[in-house]
């Protein structure tokens, strides 16, 4: 099999897996949205705080749901054995990494950028601004998968893991929330968001290229 | 030579050696410490603009480049253990970790009282004091990821990882003053230009920088000795040792 068809397969797999278990898929985008929909009632309804506030907001939801759906990632397939035969595989093990992460993507990362603009709205963002927020998180939430799962493979089977990998993960998004947010809102005040959403492409191709190795590493370290 | 250096790569043989060293550096500490602190305190001008409130700068940068060369120094150690698997190189790196934490936070907290006066507010969210703050939490993972695993051997390992994907962040910190530009003060030292500040202030800040990190290397050797005592505790040279006999 080449690259690509192994890509796929576990892809498709993880994928299967995923639809088998809709609850656990909903889970985290529900959290998103309830999330979103608390700020306006902790705030106040003023619309001009809410376009303020919305590009940050947003994005921060958009970080937690991701973390959240982080333990998932490997868990289950470390608990029965999958994930050692992954290993065992003549199949470079990166490479089966960074089909788990895209599936993850999928999974976790894009039904938040497909009900990020329904949101927006209920923020009072322009059609613009709208656009901008999931151009930012295409960007962003891949980026988010990627260096989640350098968290989520070193807290593989540790106890108290769910806990840590946010102390691990969250710091690292930091730049990812930075660049995302700051999108939106440099596109709010007319500064225009290129820039922004340049700096968050480059982070996701350093990622795309760093993170499925140092994942790797670390899951290789856990199941020694 | 090479014989000399390589033997004490063996906790066996860099315990005793860690053992000499560490009064030697702690004097160092001392002796820089009381002349940064005289410098900073008696000699250095009253700055025109800042008035006295300017001196906590004799801690406050010496912290700031303590935490971010530790992390660096950290880094490098746990690298080093990861790639040629030797013990007492990740042992180092578990050392160095709460002496860097503590020199974040010291940058942090002195940074707050600093602000206080000449901005008129306690913090910021200003690039630099973020990414002390980010730097701060990836100290603190790092030292809750190597608590978390109960095999000395993978945290160290798991460690490493961690601590060479967080390293990334260090040239972020300090090259975010020229990406974002914002209310902090630019860099107070500057190599390439003619530093802007009088000779005994940089000489005073130097000071306290050689001293902070003279003591981060008796702080973090005492802390490696007590490292290697409990993982080698089986060990027949701890048994020998004269400081462990009954």
């Amino acid at each position: 099999m080449n690259a690509f068809g192994v890509l796929s397969a576990v892809v498709r797999r993880d994928l299967l897996v995923a639809l088998r278990r809709k609850s656990e898929v909903l889970t985290s985008l529900f959290f998103f949205v309830i999330v979103a929909s608390l700020f306006p009632l902790g705030i106040g309804s003023e619309m001009d705080l809410l376009r303020k506030i919305a590009p940050g907001v947003l994005w921060v939801a958009a970080l937690l749901a991701a973390m959240l759906s982080l333990n998932r990632l490997f868990a289950n397939d470390h608990a029965d054995g999958t994930l050692e035969q992954m290993a065992l595989s003549p199949v470079p093990l990166g490479l089966l990494v960074s089909g788990k992460i895209l599936a993850h993507w999928l999974v976790a990362g894009l039904p938040l950028v497909l009900i990020a603009p329904l949101l927006g709205l209920q923020y009072d963002l322009s059609p613009r601004a709208l656009l901008v927020l999931v151009i930012s998180l295409l960007l962003g939430t891949p980026l988010l998968s990627l260096i989640g799962a350098i968290g989520a493979a070193l807290t593989l089977g540790v106890r108290g893991g769910g806990v840590l990998v946010s102390l691990l993960t969250l710091p690292l998004y930091i730049p990812a929330l930075i660049f995302g947010a700051g999108a939106v809102e440099a596109d709010i005040s007319g500064l225009g968001a290129a820039g922004h959403l340049s700096l968050l492409a480059a982070l996701l191709t350093l990622a795309v290229f760093f993170a499925p190795w140092a994942t790797t590493a670390a899951l290789k370290i856990a199941l020694e | 030579m090479s014989v000399i250096t390589w033997k004490y790569a063996s906790p066996q043989y860099f315990y005793p050696l860690a053992g000499k060293m560490i009064p030697w550096f702690s004097l160092l500490a001392v002796i820089f410490g009381a002349a940064g602190l005289w410098l900073g305190f008696f000699v250095a001008p009253t700055d025109a603009q800042q008035g006295e409130g300017y001196r906590i700068i004799f801690i406050h940068v010496g912290a700031s480049w303590m935490s971010m060369f530790l992390y660096l120094v950290m880094a490098f150690w746990a690298g080093i253990g990861l790639s040629f698997n030797t013990r007492l190189s990740s042992m180092m790196a578990t050392a160095l970790a709460p002496t860097g934490a503590m020199f974040a936070f010291l940058s942090l907290w002195t940074g707050a009282l600093w602000g206080k006066p000449m901005w008129g507010t306690w913090w910021v969210w200003d690039a630099r004091l973020t990414s002390e703050l980010i730097l701060f939490f990836l100290y603190l993972g790092f030292i809750a990821l190597q608590a978390a695993i109960d095999e000395p051997r993978r945290a160290d390992k798991a460690g490493a990882i961690l601590a060479l994907v967080g390293v990334v962040n260090v040239p972020i910190i300090y090259f975010s003053v020229k990406w974002w530009n914002t209310l902090h003060q630019g860099a107070s030292v500057s190599l390439t230009q003619a530093p802007s500040m009088a000779k005994t202030m940089l000489l005073g800040m130097l000071m306290m920088a050689l001293c902070f990190w003279m003591y981060s290397v008796a702080v973090a050797l005492m802390r490696v000795r007590a490292i290697m005592l409990e993982r080698e505790r089986h060990s027949e040279w701890v048994a020998n040792l004269r400081e462990v006999q009954p």
